[in-house]
């Protein structure tokens, strides 16, 4: 095929073409059959440049076709330049046929292997073990000794997995739109390097998100040193400005707070997601959580004044919903009362229906002095932050549930600054060569630095970009890098703690992705020296030399660097105590019903768009509005009843010139003039699953106001956009899923009503298998602990090979979730502006007369003698009897050929290698739910059996148990007494989702508990 | 009980079963002459065209269905039966009329069902025919079908016994035998008539083979009748049975609004009443189009009517337990479901119109020129048709979308699919109607000669005034 004449070669290729390209190879004009390496084939010049004018063509064909066709096209492009020989893609390690003459050691088929290793999010860092199956990362799992996860992991860590086998990640090195070769970059790095040597890097700059690897901050460090002009720019769309600008403000350096919930008893959260979003926030949630059981002495009381239903609203014994700017009132009266030093005086009229709260929280506050905190979020702007940080201090918390560090991230301190900064540079033609290292600045800018434009500019000859995904920005970049996945990369990161942790490769690069630390070494003129000698290096200067060996080896191992204690001089500074004297308090800008306020959030599955293209995290429901698939204008019931809004209307939402058209959501709880925008969505380059759903609220975001602003209009239109919400009611209608109680009830009553002890009564007959002495399993969920986070439906998708199976059949309510996240509204009509808010996860309740099995006509669905109600796959043909009869509705259909419908063999044989060998992957037609992970079960069950002993209570985790970041999930054997689960069966709390039934669930539920009365509604009058 | 025409003064007389005038020969020329004689009619042609492109569409739909899944439907989490399990119910519901005609009309001796039983019986197999198609298609995976049934195998595994869905597969499977060996058994004298009066030797021999023989003999008489009468006896439980087992499929399960103990005589009652609807449907046009009105009086429309309003008020009876219970019994989910959300949630227009149609439309048939005038008659019974099925819509519908507990609720609606299903089991039903009236008697020639005979002997006794009553003096002649 590589015949066709130079001509044609700057035309679009036709698909018809290229049909005939694939179907007769040219045997003279196809690379060699057989080579060692890239390099040996790249050597052929003329070949290479023919390679890659026809690689620019097949791009050019790409774009102009529809998504059907060009769907079809990418699997006939993917076989013409195997068929040409440039790239085999090394999709897949070499399948062995015949069995290993030496047994390498621990690989034993049918035995996963588990690596540690650590991902980041942000600038922080969560530390990971990955489980291998014969050289296939299938799974992630928390590291137990890291202080961040302590077992638990985040949704995004665990969609991780996913993203790595995901076919539209970037495959190959583009330079100007056409295929190139890594070496050819190479070439074009060393050149780079002499001629920056010889200009002291004058013009050279490097553009990053935050980051908080050790040897990324050196290598840059080091390249600085040797190019003394060139410059470190780092943006990330969620970063953390404010809060460092705030300590700047009080404390006179950027210190970073460090919340301690494990030693609060009143936390005071000023618009702050403190339990989600990112490593910090599950080491908050775990310590929440652990404050919350009522055994605690004096249980943790949180209290929430957000613009926008939280995680951390919705686990709050009171929230108020108020508007971003008046966060900054509530700061101020809060101070005021507690007699801060240099508090603002500031007109509080707007929060006028809360000042009694907000005076009787002072006090509370006053009362709990040493143990109460205030935590601002990354939202506020800096004088919040400072604010905050004065009103802890005279709380005495600082030191004790609050304490200052130096930023683990290195980078510049106001992001937002240095972008600005960046894009002025450009403009005015002081930038000769950007590096793009893992950024998008191109979709995340904020819009007025009108980025594409800026990194179009003609002085710019240089944009080197290094991406998993050929994004926005690689579009438009003279070279484009595939990224290595962090999961096929040597690398290190640090935690905000300060806890250091390695990345090791679990699988080859799939892709033939290099890590930054490659670029930037070859920047540094180590060409061809390994990611792990890059890391390794810099860990020698670091670690004692002595035991080095053994201290690395014991950090790829744990999954955590043993750091050297600190000399006595090398502890940072400690902060003095905030002053507020050098604050401009700013002039009051409240949102009013014509000058709506607008308010920007990280997505909270997609994030800031990196994730757009995995489609887990774009199916996992939302967990405040249950929404997936979408963004969505969040706006207030008050709201929407006044400008006449309706669910999924499209609205057009005008901020400052810019305008851009969302379908409305209402979200009680939404601060009434307020609506909040996600960001992350309306993609141009995401990939097959992420490119153009949405809409793009980057387009609204100003650097000057890159979290919240008034001066919003929202303009109704007459078009309406279906948005995929998986729970269409979300009132208990008098029922009570889930039970809430207080824990004043819990403490003095203790037979009180706030829970049942189910009696396992039952009119039905008792199931026809004999029930075993040994084993029977069972699940407690306590919802007391349950944030909502949404880990757990994640976990088990990834461990279950659950499909994605797209929004149009969410649309129809046809997820496929074996757990599943329920989220109800409490509270009257009324109080629907601010109702308390309660989750409920719901796997199969293996019930033990379970209502299913007696009505399948198949024998499909069966009890086991262990209590599972078990489904055969193979036996199942699709009554669906089974899913009407189940009261919990937990039983899910595959009602099309959901398994090949995104991951077909065809298209995508990378998606083959995520699957678990240990779970049946499920054909059309047939029934599935959750199994209790009997996959999980009989893996214990062996090696008990090996070892001669029972399995013990405890010994079985659920991979939604694994997951939960507030170990919510508990999961044994219910006929051990000392097991956790049989303990809390036992729990005054304990009881069975609908027990009436008779249905003797064996999955049971721990009362929610709250400070005051039960519901909110009592705690203070709603407002306006 | 059928009543003379002159034995009550005060009201109008009935019109006869049979009109008068009419001979062995005349009846039977008349009926043949459907099948053997008469010419292609323009009427039949256009019906049988539209039916055999529904009947296309059928194929089209169940082919997507087989290739792509049930997901081309409107099913969902938590409503996994949709308009299959509707149209099942419905399509049953309509087989009922047929056997219950002919078995136990025949087993209480009203002689006016002698016209109409055969087209009954074999609106009956066809309904049971259509009805059989949704439980297969709306399997996940239809060709395992016979994993229902029990079969040796290697996996000594039989079906569940305690699922109501394998006593369906008895249930209906016996019910469509019986009734299509009742129906054949039936056929034997006609069929004997028609390879007699057949003047082509092809056609002649074709229906020779299925008379098996027959040659009207006594003996042939005497055994005919018995075995006749042993099938009648044999499918009248069925009638019964069938429905019973049906609604089983709801009021075995725990879902407010299907577990309910009403359920079986309110189907049953459900089943006869949209049977006979049906019945009148097809009836009232297909006399008028072939010139059997002599056969097919206005007092059999009466009486059909009558069951209609008979079997509407149970119906209607049933409706309103369901409301009791859901107040006596204090379950707040049927409370909710039969109190609130049938009548005034999301469904609620469907459940108004099926009350509309099933009860309140139906009054009307208390008015005698009502049930006499075809043309009012045929409007009522489409309104029965559609109530019906709005009744299992609401059923399977109402209690799936909004069960327990509110965070699975979902709304439901169906696909183009959905209807292509079935407006395409329309298209099988009205075409084998239409196969069936061109190539089998219509009505059953041989019973339609002994009403002749009876007849003939009926007046012969009231003239020689020996005060017997009518049906004394048919049992003298039997």
């Amino acid at each position: 095929m590589m015949k066709s004449q130079p001509a044609d070669l700057d035309t679009p290729l036709t698909l018809a073409e290229l049909m005939r390209d694939a179907a007769a190879p040219d045997a003279e004009a196809t690379g060699p059959r057989y080579w060692r390496s890239l390099s040996e084939l790249a050597d052929d010049g003329a070949f290479t440049e023919q390679a890659r004018k026809a690689a620019a063509r097949a791009q050019a064909a790409i774009h102009g076709l529809d998504d059907a066709s060009r769907r079809k096209f990418l699997t006939l492009m993917g076989a013409s330049f195997a068929l040409a020989g440039v790239s085999g893609c090394a999709v897949q390690p070499a399948e062995k046929i015949v069995p290993y003459v030496e047994q390498p050691e621990l690989i034993v088929p049918g035995k996963p292997l588990f690596f540690a290793t650590a991902t980041s999010l942000g600038g922080d860092a969560l530390g990971l073990l990955v489980e291998s199956h014969m050289g296939r990362p299938t799974k992630i799992e928390g590291n137990p000794s890291h202080p961040a996860s302590r077992g638990a992991t985040d949704i995004f860590s665990q969609a991780e997995v996913l993203s790595l086998y995901d076919p539209d990640r970037s495959q190959v090195v583009v330079r100007n739109g056409g295929v190139e070769t890594w070496e050819r970059f190479l070439r074009f790095a060393v050149d780079l390097r002499e001629r920056k040597l010889a200009e002291k890097g004058r013009g050279l700059r490097i553009l990053t998100r935050s980051v908080c690897s050790p040897t990324l901050i050196d290598q840059i460090r080091r390249l600085r040193e040797q190019m003394p002009e060139a410059r470190w720019h780092s943006y990330e769309p969620v970063n953390r400005d404010a809060a460092r600008k705030g300590a700047e403000l009080a404390l006179g350096s950027p210190y970073e707070a460090a919340y301690h919930l494990e030693k609060a008893d009143l936390v005071v959260a000023l618009d702050a997601e403190l339990i989600g979003g990112g490593p910090v926030g599950l080491r908050h949630a775990r310590a929440f959580a652990d404050r919350r059981d009522p055994e605690a002495e004096s249980p943790l009381k949180l209290v929430a004044f957000e613009p926008t239903p939280t995680l951390t609203g919705a686990a709050a014994d009171r929230r108020t919903p108020v508007a971003s700017a008046d966060v900054l009132l509530v700061a101020a009266a809060l101070a005021k009362a507690l007699k801060v030093e240099g508090a603002p005086d500031l007109d509080g009229k707007r929060i006028e229906p809360h000042a009694a709260a907000i005076a009787a929280l002072a006090a509370e506050l006053e009362a709990k002095k040493g143990k109460a905190l205030v935590v601002v979020g990354d939202a506020q702007p800096a004088e919040v932050h400072a604010l905050g940080l004065a009103i802890n201090a005279a709380l005495g918390a600082i030191g004790e549930t609050l304490t200052l560090a130096p930023p683990a991230d290195r980078g510049p301190v106001d992001q937002t600054a240095s972008l600005v900064e960046l894009a002025r540079d450009i403009r005015a033609g002081a930038v000769d060569t950007l590096l793009v290292l893992g950024a998008n600045p191109v979709y995340e800018a904020p819009s007025d630095l009108k980025m594409a434009e800026v990194l179009q500019n003609e002085k710019l000859t240089a944009l080197v970009h290094l991406g998993l995904y050929n994004d926005e920005t690689a579009a438009i970049s003279h070279w484009h890098v595939p990224e290595a996945h962090f999961l096929e990369s040597w690398g290190d990161v640090r935690s905000s703690d300060g806890t250091c942790s390695l990345q090791q490769p679990l699988i080859e690069p799939l892709y033939q992705g290099r890590s930054a630390s490659d670029v930037l070494a070859a920047l540094l003129g180590q060409v061809g020296v390994p990611g792990q000698q890059v890391v390794r290096d810099y860990w020698r200067t670091k670690l004692p030399a002595e035991s080095f060996e053994r201290t690395w080896r014991k950090a790829l191992r744990d999954g955590v660097v043993e750091l050297p204690a600190p000399a006595e001089g090398e502890a940072p500074p400690a902060a003095g105590a905030p002053k507020l004297d050098k604050v401009q308090w700013p002039a009051p800008a409240a949102p009013s019903a014509d000058e709506l306020e607008i308010v920007f959030r990280p997505d909270p599955t997609i994030w800031d768009g990196r994730f757009a293209n995995n489609g887990w995290l774009q199916e996992l429901p939302k967990p405040l509005t249950t929404l997936t698939w979408d963004n969505a204008a969040l706006v207030s019931p008050k709201l929407a009843e006044r400008l006449g809004l309706e669910d999924q209307q499209v609205v057009l939402l005008e901020f400052r010139s810019s305008s851009v058209e969302a379908p409305v959501l209402i979200a009680p709880g939404q601060a009434e003039d307020t609506v909040t925008v996600h960001l992350g969505y309306g993609r141009g380059r995401a990939g097959r699953v992420g490119t153009g759903i949405g809409f793009d609220a980057n387009k609204l975001r100003r650097s000057d106001a890159p979290w919240s602003s008034p001066g919003l209009k929202v303009l109704p239109t007459d078009r309406r956009l279906p948005l995929a919400v998986t729970q269409h009611h979300h009132r208990t209608e008098g029922r009570e899923p889930v039970k809430v109680s207080t824990f004043e009830a819990a403490k003095h009553h203790g037979e009180g009503d706030h829970g049942h002890h189910h009696p396992d009564f039952s009119f039905y007959p008792e199931p026809p298998v004999p029930q075993s002495e040994d084993y029977a399993w069972a699940m407690a969920i306590d919802l007391n602990r349950c944030i909502g986070c949404g880990a757990c439906t994640i976990a088990c998708q990834a461990e279950n090979n659950i499909p994605v199976v797209g929004k149009d059949q969410v649309l129809n309510s046809r997820e496929l979730h074996w757990i599943r996240v329920d989220r109800y509204y409490e509270g009257t009509e009324a109080e629907k502006e601010n109702p308390a808010i309660h989750f409920q996860p719901v796997p199969c309740m293996h019930c033990e007369k379970a209502p299913c099995e007696v009505v399948c006509p198949v024998e499909a669905t069966t009890h086991s003698q262990e209590g599972l109600n078990e489904m055969t796959y193979n036996r199942c043909v699709g009554t669906r009897y089974c899913g009407n009869n189940c009261p919990y509705k937990v039983r899910r259909f595959n009602f099309l050929h959901y398994s090949d419908r995104f991951t077909s063999a065809a298209t995508t044989p990378s998606l083959q290698l995520l699957n678990n060998p240990d779970v049946t992957v499920r054909s059309r037609g047939v029934m599935e739910k959750c199994t209790y992970c009997v996959q999980r079960i009989n893996e214990a069950r062996q090696n008990a059996k090996i070892e001669g002993r029972k399995v013990g209570g405890d010994e079985v985790a659920t991979a939604c148990q694994a997951a939960c970041p507030t170990r919510a999930i508990v999961f044994g054997n219910k006929l051990d007494p000392e097991s956790a689960v049989s303990k809390l069966r036992k729990s005054e709390r304990s009881y069975a989702l609908l027990e009436e039934l008779g249905t003797v669930p064996r999955t049971t539920y721990l009362t929610k508990l709250t400070h005051g009365a039960a519901t909110p509604s009592h705690e203070e009058p709603r407002h306006g | 009980m059928a009543e003379t025409p002159h034995d009550d003064g005060r009201r109008a007389p009935l019109p006869p079963v049979l009109a008068p005038g009419h001979t062995y020969g005349s009846v039977t020329a008349t009926i043949s002459d459907v099948v053997l004689a008469r010419a292609l009619d323009w009427r039949w042609a256009v019906g049988m065209g539209i039916a055999s492109s529904l009947l296309m569409l059928f194929g089209g739909a169940v082919a997507n269905l087989l290739f792509r899944g049930t997901g081309i439907w409107g099913i969902n989490t938590p409503v996994m039966w949709g308009w299959a399990i509707i149209n099942f119910v419905w399509w049953v519901g309509i087989g009922h009329a047929g056997t219950l005609i002919s078995a136990i009309l025949l087993l209480l001796k009203q002689q006016w069902r002698t016209s109409i039983n055969r087209f009954a019986e074999a609106m009956t197999l066809f309904a049971v025919a259509c009805a059989g198609m949704f439980p297969l298609l709306h399997m996940g995976r239809p060709w395992k079908f016979w994993w229902m049934m029990p079969y040796p195998n290697t996996m000594a595994l039989l079906p569940q016994w305690r699922s109501p869905l394998v006593w369906d597969v008895f249930a209906v499977s016996t019910y469509a035998t019986v009734s299509a060996l009742f129906w054949y058994v039936g056929l034997i004298p006609d069929l004997a008539t028609l390879r007699d009066r057949a003047k082509n030797k092809y056609i002649a021999m074709a229906y020779g083979s299925l008379a098996l023989g027959w040659r009207g003999s006594a003996r042939h008489w005497s055994r005919y009748k018995s075995a006749y009468m042993l099938l009648a006896a044999m499918s009248t439980p069925l009638v019964v049975s069938v429905h019973t087992v049906v609604s089983f499929d709801f009021a075995v399960s725990v879902i407010p609004g299907w577990h309910a103990t009403i359920f079986p005589p309110y189907f049953v009652a459900g089943a006869i009443f949209s049977g006979f609807a049906m019945v009148v449907t097809l009836m009232v046009p297909l006399r008028s189009w072939f010139g059997l009105k002599d056969f097919i009086t206005d007092r059999h429309l009466d009486n059909m009517a009558k069951i209609i309003l008979a079997t509407g008020m149970i119906v209607g009876y049933g409706y309103a337990m369901e409301f009791f219970i859901a107040w006596y019994s204090g379950n707040p989910y049927e409370e909710f479901l039969l109190l609130n959300a049938r009548p005034f949630g999301t469904y609620s227009n469907a459940y108004r119109m099926m009350v509309f149609c099933n009860v309140i439309i139906p009054q009307l048939l208390w008015i005698p020129a009502i049930r006499r005038n075809p043309i009012v008659l045929w409007v009522i019974s489409i309104f029965v048709n559609i109530g019906m099925w709005l009744e299992r819509y609401v059923i399977v519908i109402t209690s799936l979308s909004e069960d327990f507990l509110p965070s699975s609720w979902a709304p439901y609606s169906p696909t183009i699919w959905d209807v292509a299903t079935f407006l395409g089991t329309l298209g099988l039903f009205t075409f084998l109607l239409f196969a069936f009236i061109r190539v089998l008697p219509s009505i059953a020639i041989a019973e339609m000669r002994e009403l002749v005979h009876e007849k003939h002997h009926e007046a012969h006794a009231a003239h020689a005034g020996h005060g017997v009553d009518a049906a004394e003096a048919r049992e003298e002649n039997r």
